[in-house]
């Protein structure tokens, strides 16, 4: 069963439609006793950096999903702001991140000096694969297009971990693992068959 | 690259699908779930669906369509109509969609957008701004309108998208009611002007009857959302209801050729 973390912040129900969709167990997982049928996290997220932190602590889930993530090596992927939450702090905020993956979140605009694009990242990218992940060993072989949404980026301190990159005045992290650990800023619930594939191979792995 | 959003933008009145022409006229065109079910079956890159009847018959938002419309929406979901708090913004993002379209309760009051920005992000925020053209000897005047272009405001349009970029909105969506279900094209020069004052991504409605009309946009302000209601419902000059979008093929083709013109046209990239 797939455990989509509802921690009162982002789009729960647009996993639990998409998986329904593709035929594959999900539910929602509102506190800790709920994750102990958990087999694959899915941690979603959208808005503030800081409004989130502060929800997932408030939820009570964090030292369960540490001993599932951390020592049972769940798989999890995050997603767009629950992407930036894996990383050790953000620009965003002031409070720490969850600091499972080395990587600090950026901010666009202060990033690159001569960056004049309009914020947020908004629309289909492209995504440039960096290495033979497993996240896209089925149905890329023609590209990979995904929805994007957001004004920060993740920023990966050590660089094997990226998996792919995009675009948007310069090349930035967009997918990140680390063994059991993954990360995509852009939105496959909302990117059509290629969203779906990369879940189903996220299922698969 | 990032590529132009190529967006249908759908009406709901009385429970179902319409289409006007210069905000009057309506037309119906169907059920609005079906609609939803063929956009993304044909893998629309984002969705637009606003309801015209909440905020003139003061009511709040439908929970129980937007659901409806949510659960068949496999792309980006922007909802608008009838939204006046935060706390009715994050029920409506828990539904699973992605962005709130906020008109008529910003203008009355910038700080709804602050307020929905703080609980949602800002990347989750859409002000609309309704835009009349005003005639006169002296140079083409755009006029700003609400509760479905019955309400005129005597602001700037430019002075109020600056107070919305201000307050927090991720996006804003021009809607140029003169032009609309007239399917003559997009008032380009207005366009142009638009995209070099906005700094957030900027979504131009209005006008578009064929696909070279989108491609006509883009080529002249580039990377931008391409919104149209009649295009996208309709099928030939007599209005024969039929929903239609471009192919993969067809969309990422016009995108490319239109972009490659606009960016030879100038040495930035946008």
């Amino acid at each position: 069963m797939i455990a989509i973390i509802d921690y009162g912040v982002g789009n729960v129900q647009a996993f639990l439609n998409l998986f329904k969709f593709l035929g594959v167990k999900a539910y929602r997982a509102t506190n800790s006793k709920d994750l102990n049928i958990a087999e694959r996290i899915v941690l979603p997220g959208v808005g503030h950096f800081d409004h989130a932190m502060n929800k997932l602590v408030s939820s009570g889930m964090i030292t369960k999903l540490e001993e599932l993530v951390l020592f049972k090596k769940l798989p999890i992927i995050g997603i767009c702001v629950g992407m930036q939450m894996l990383a050790e702090s953000s620009e965003e905020g002031n409070l720490p991140g969850l600091n499972w993956l080395p990587g600090k979140v950026r901010a666009f605009k202060k990033y690159n000096k001569s960056f004049n694009l309009p914020t947020p990242h908004m629309g289909w990218n492209n995504l440039i694969p960096n290495s033979n992940s497993r996240l896209f060993s089925k149905g890329f072989e023609n590209g990979a297009q995904f929805y994007f949404l957001h004004s920060y980026f993740f920023d990966c301190t050590d660089k094997e971990n990226v998996v792919a990159k995009a675009n948007y005045g310069f090349d930035f992290d967009a997918v990140v693992s680390c063994n059991n650990i993954h990360g995509i800023q852009c939105h496959p619930e909302k990117s059509h068959h290629w969203g779906f594939q990369l879940l189903k191979n996220f299922v698969e792995l | 690259m990032l590529r132009p959003r190529i967006i249908p933008s759908l009406l709901v009145h009385k429970g179902g699908l319409i289409k006007t022409r210069g905000f009057k006229d309506p037309k119906y065109i169907g059920d609005p779930i079906n609609a939803v079910r063929i956009f993304s079956e044909k893998e629309a890159d984002e969705l637009m669906v606003f309801d015209i009847d909440a905020t003139i018959n003061k009511s709040t938002p439908n929970f129980n369509l937007i659901k409806k419309l949510a659960a068949e929406c496999r792309m980006p979901l922007c909802y608008g109509g009838g939204i006046t708090s935060s706390d009715q913004a994050s029920k409506i993002i828990d539904q699973g969609v992605e962005k709130i379209a906020i008109s008529a309760a910003a203008i009355k009051n910038p700080s709804i957008l602050s307020e929905i920005a703080n609980s949602v992000g800002c990347q989750s925020v859409v002000a609309i701004i309704d835009l009349k053209k005003k005639k006169s000897i002296f140079g083409d005047k755009y006029e700003v309108y609400s509760h479905n272009g019955l309400v005129k405001h005597s602001i700037d349009p430019f002075e109020l998208i600056k107070e919305f970029e201000n307050a927090g909105a991720g996006e804003v969506v021009i809607n140029f009611i003169d032009k609309d279900g007239l399917m003559e094209g997009y008032d380009i020069d207005m366009a142009i002007n638009l995209k070099k004052r906005i700094n957030v991504p900027l979504t131009i409605l209005g006008g578009a009857g064929t696909l070279e009309h989108i491609a006509e946009l883009i080529r002249n302000v580039g990377i931008i959302g391409v919104a149209s209601g009649s295009l996208f419902v309709f099928k030939g000059k007599y209005r024969a209801v039929l929903i239609n979008y471009p192919t993969r093929e067809q969309k990422i083709k016009l995108c490319e050729k239109a972009l490659e013109f606009y960016f030879s046209e100038r040495q930035d990239y946008i």
